[in-house]
């Protein structure tokens, strides 16, 4: 199986840093670009920087967290192919689909548990294994979106092929794209190309699934310098039977140049089978993808030239991270894909089948059915093109919107593979209709390449890596508040604007067609509460925001939820898609992929519960007292509700003032640490992030005291 | 080997697959937004003399068509199957192309090309007329030998073997000749990834029909009419001989 990397959220949880964040998830953003760091360790620049850089970032997720509206990556939906460039596709996409249609057997593939030898030798010579590979190395030097296309051809066919082909490029050499000097490229990619030589990602151990950074295989210098030994195991590497060069991780020794003692840091080795010692064990009996090939492999005591490490001595974890990270599209792509045949399968059965007097497509539970399927394929399309389109267009970030490409193309594609199923009734369950075995391949993307709970932590410390450094700024200018009126000022201005529910100025209206305002309208409040509740979040937990996996999760499955939106308001609005103009199924297709989420987030009870014309809003000197009237109408007449007459009938609260703001200082701070200044004439009474329960209106109907 | 030189006529067609529909009007087959691709009897002929070149027998193959501009990408996928070079006779859209018309072309182009052998599919799969190697036979008088499912080359000569309602006849034909491929031929090979990039470098000449000989003048056929074929009947089973004649008779159809 391919290797497990985002072991970046857990690395929190095992060393928290000193400053908010880890500067070495950092390092990950830092290294989109293909820089060979040579013999230097994974050093990354300090925190201030860090938090500069991830301030001026322009990714859409990011933004979501810190309360801005990062346009630029998702609107317009970005469209990178020249023409010829989509020539090029077209004319590729025909022999690709025939070789699948005519020569692959995916059920022979299966019941033999390996691509049968014949379909194999017909991939090789159809120039399959070599996509990406630079043209001048034999390969056809696709983009990302290219290679996005032909995936998903792959992926509606048979996803033991296409794992086998992606454990080859997608992630077996990927590290040498990346990562590789000129001689290493020479030497490897043109066989590789052509697939004369395979490859696979050696990541995974016995003891080392998700958790990456713990791995025992080590590799040990000559005294000379001039090899290494390489000794441990490896399990569920894809290809592990088949491959002729290895992407190996292994622990090494390395000195720091600083203080001069020896750490061990990851690094990763080319590994020729033909070094001798590598051995891999019988094929592994699995669930689905059976006709990849899975074993394990044992290195013992193989030799490794010293030119043959990759990205440089102690860089392999980065190496590791990246070479994942820009793999992740392509596993969208795939999905979306699988997605097109189960759609395409349950329309043939629908259309085709009488029950009761009628086809059973005239039924609304089957219609209902297939409209969630075409929904989650839609989403999940939309947003694997609109990835590697970022990614050919050279935006540097873009690995949260890529894991949470992974989690939702994933989900969604198992949700449609048990309802086609289900639509199909018991032929589906039958072998010979093949959907069974989509559902049983389908199962393990869920789980490898990062497990979907691994990369929902990730996507949501990510995300308070970023706040938090905009927070740090907050407290910066607290400390020094006469200095940073403006930093203070700016920073009350936008949350009481927020609590205020006049937004924070985010505006999705002029970026989306007219016929899905409404969505666009949704999806401005999720952002909103999105960014509130995380901030809320950050603040009561500090720190130990990294351990409170419950609130991870759901901030991640929110963080989903927005960025689905985002994506499905901006395809159909694009023009620059002809051939998809906006149709009235995609125009309801973004409303039934906005309404959703919006409905969870709570967005029906608008504006946000702190009442906008309450007393209880805070009074700073510099904000006018009535704010010009807001176009949220407040469901004053609703009986669940707090209305605006409520202060009245509660008695008075007492708005005690907490001395120090839970969360706003860390547990190690020394005593004289300020703490939030009352009295200071420019700052508010209390602090208006106050989450603290005690400040909600109270209402008639809700017993003040639980029973 | 001297110098030999295929010629090689493609066409551009409604691919196979696809469920052909009349269009409103009913004078004509529904175009718009179909798949097409290349003729499989064209591919048949493009893979021998693909085939010919690597055994040896053939210096040069060029592929060569008469359509608009969206047959480039037919002879995109051509070039991508080997051949050398490519020529789009081309024509304005809707400007008839039947057999006369094609034959009329290619001639034009076998004066200007020289080649030995002229290599076409033998009927195209959306008109059925199986007349253009025929026709452009007679205009270039050179011997033809049509339906074709074995070629060998040799000096100065071809020897075809045909397939005929009687059964297999094998000729030997001087060069330079025609010939029209059948289905058992040879079975074309996919184009690989790889030859569809390298086929972009390959040269692609477009030539003016008009430049060519080409009539303008309005089509000599005219559809009058297209429509669908009606729906299947059920059909029946029946036990013996004699209730097979008797009902036959009773539906008057013997």
């Amino acid at each position: 199986m391919a290797g497990l990397g985002m072991g970046a959220g857990l690395r929190l949880l095992r060393r928290i840093p000193p400053g908010f964040g880890g500067s070495r998830l950092q390092s990950t953003q830092e290294a989109q670009a293909v820089l060979p760091k040579t013999g230097t360790t994974t050093a990354t620049a300090a925190p201030p920087k860090a938090q500069r850089s991830l301030e001026e970032s322009k990714s859409f997720a990011v933004g979501m967290f810190l309360g801005r509206l990062n346009a630029e990556q998702v609107f317009p939906y970005p469209s990178v192919l020249t023409e010829e460039q989509e020539q090029t596709l077209r004319e590729l996409v025909g022999p690709l689909s025939r070789f699948f249609e005519e020569v692959n057997n995916p059920f022979k593939n299966d019941a033999l548990e390996k691509v049968e030898d014949e379909t194999m030798k017909g991939l090789k010579e159809l120039g399959a294994f070599g996509l990406q590979v630079p043209l001048e190395f034999g390969g056809l030097g696709l983009n990302n979106t290219q290679y996005a296309r032909l995936v998903q051809i792959v992926g509606q066919h048979d996803l033991g092929v296409g794992i086998t082909l992606g454990a080859h490029q997608s992630i077996g050499f990927k590290g040498l794209l990346l990562y590789g000097t000129p001689p290493q490229k020479e030497k490897y990619l043109p066989r590789l190309a052509t697939g004369e030589w395979v490859a696979a990602f050696c990541l995974t151990e016995p003891g080392s699934g998700s958790d990456a950074a713990s791995i025992r295989t080590r590799a040990t210098p000559s005294p000379c310098g001039s090899f290494w030994t390489l000794d441990g195991e490896k399990i569920w590497i894809s290809n592990g039977g088949l491959a002729e060069l290895f992407t190996v991780f292994a622990q090494t020794p390395v000195r720091d140049e600083r203080s001069g003692e020896s750490r061990e840091r990851i690094t990763a080795f080319l590994v020729e089978r033909g070094f001798g010692g590598v051995t891999h064990g019988p094929s592994e009996k699995k669930l689905g993808i059976r006709a990849s090939n899975t074993t394990s492999l044992h290195f013992d005591s193989v030799r490794v030239p010293a030119q043959n490490v990759l990205g440089g001595l102690g860089g392999g974890f980065k190496v590791a991270m990246n070479i994942l990270n820009n793999g992740r599209f392509g596993m969208a792509a795939a999905m979306a894909g699988t997605m097109r045949g189960l759609l395409q399968a349950a329309v043939a059965h629908a259309s085709t089948r009488t029950q009761f007097g009628a086809k059973i497509h005239k039924f609304g539970a089957i219609q209902e059915k297939l409209a969630r399927m075409a929904l989650l394929h839609y989403v999940t399309e939309s947003m694997a093109f609109m990835i590697s389109a970022n990614m050919d267009r050279g935006d540097p970030d873009f690995q949260i919107e890529a894991a949470i490409s992974k989690i939702f193309g994933s989900e969604a594609a198992w949700a449609v593979a048990d309802e086609c199923i289900q639509i199909m009734g018991g032929m589906g369950f039958m072998q010979e209709q093949g959907v069974e075995r989509v559902l049983r391949d389908l199962r393990i993307f869920r789980i490898f390449e990062g497990t979907n709970d691994i990369l929902r932590l990730f996507v949501a410390l990510q995300g308070f890596q970023g706040l938090g450094a905009q927070l740090r700024g907050v407290q910066a200018a607290l400390r020094d508040p006469l200095g940073n009126v403006g930093v203070l000022t700016g920073e009350v201005t936008r949350r009481l604007r927020r609590k205020a529910g006049l937004g924070s100025g985010l505006s999705l209206q002029h970026l989306v067609h007219p016929e899905l305002k409404d969505g666009a309208q949704q999806t401005q409040q999720c952002l909103e509460l999105f960014a509130t509740t995380a901030e809320a979040l950050l603040l009561k937990h500090g720190k130990r925001i990294v351990e409170e996996q419950f609130a991870l999760k759901r901030v991640a499955d929110a963080a989903i939820d927005v960025y689905a939106m985002a994506v499905v308001l901006s395809r159909p609005t694009s023009a620059s898609w002809p051939r998809c103009g906006r149709s009235r199924t995609e125009t309801s297709g973004t409303f039934g992929t906005c309404r959703g989420p919006w409905w969870r987030a709570g967005g029906w009870w608008c504006p946000p519960r702190w009442d906008s014309d309450s007393k209880n809003t805070p009074k700073h000197p510099k904000i006018p007292q009535k704010y010009p009237k807001t176009t949220l109408k407040h469901p004053k007449n609703h009986p669940g509700l707090p209305t605006a007459e409520t202060p009245q009938n509660t008695p008075k609260t007492s708005l005690k003032h907490p001395k120090t703001p839970p969360g706003l200082l860390t547990t190690k701070t020394p005593q004289n640490t300020p703490k939030y200044p009352k009295n200071h004439p420019k700052i508010p009474q209390k602090p208006p992030w106050d989450s603290d329960s005690r400040n909600t209106p109270k209402h008639p109907k809700i017993p003040q005291k639980p029973p | 080997m001297a110098a030999l030189r295929v010629l090689v006529g493609v066409k551009r067609v409604i691919d196979f697959a696809v469920k052909v529909r009349v269009a409103p009007g009913g004078a004509a087959v529904q175009t718009q937004g179909v798949k097409h691709s290349l003729n499989p009897f064209c591919e048949i002929a493009l893979e021998e003399a693909v085939r010919l070149r690597e055994a040896g027998a053939a210096t040069e193959v060029v592929v060569a068509t008469l359509g608009t501009k969206a047959s480039q990408e037919t002879l995109r996928t051509a070039l991508a199957m080997g051949a050398d070079r490519a020529v789009l006779a081309e024509l304005a859209e809707g400007a008839a192309a039947g057999p006369r018309e094609v034959a009329v072309a290619l001639a034009a182009l076998a004066r200007r090309l020289q080649p030995q052998l002229v290599l076409l599919g033998k009927q195209a799969i959306d008109d059925d007329c199986n007349q253009t190697g025929q026709i452009l036979a007679a205009i270039l008088d050179w011997p033809q030998g049509t339906f074709a499912s074995r070629v060998s080359l040799e000096p100065g000569a071809v020897q075809v073997q045909r397939e005929v309602d009687g059964g297999l006849e094998t000729l030997r034909l001087r060069l330079p000749a025609v010939l029209t491929a059948d289905l058992r031929l040879n079975e074309p090979r996919y184009a690989t990834l790889p030859n569809i990039m390298k086929a972009k470098k390959k040269p692609l000449e477009v030539v003016p029909a008009a430049d060519l000989g080409v009539p303008a003048g309005p089509p000599r056929l005219r559809l009058l009419q297209l429509q669908e074929p009606p729906p299947r009947a059920g059909g029946e089973k029946v036990e013996s001989v004699e209730s097979l004649l008797g009902k036959l008779r009773h539906a008057g159809r013997i």
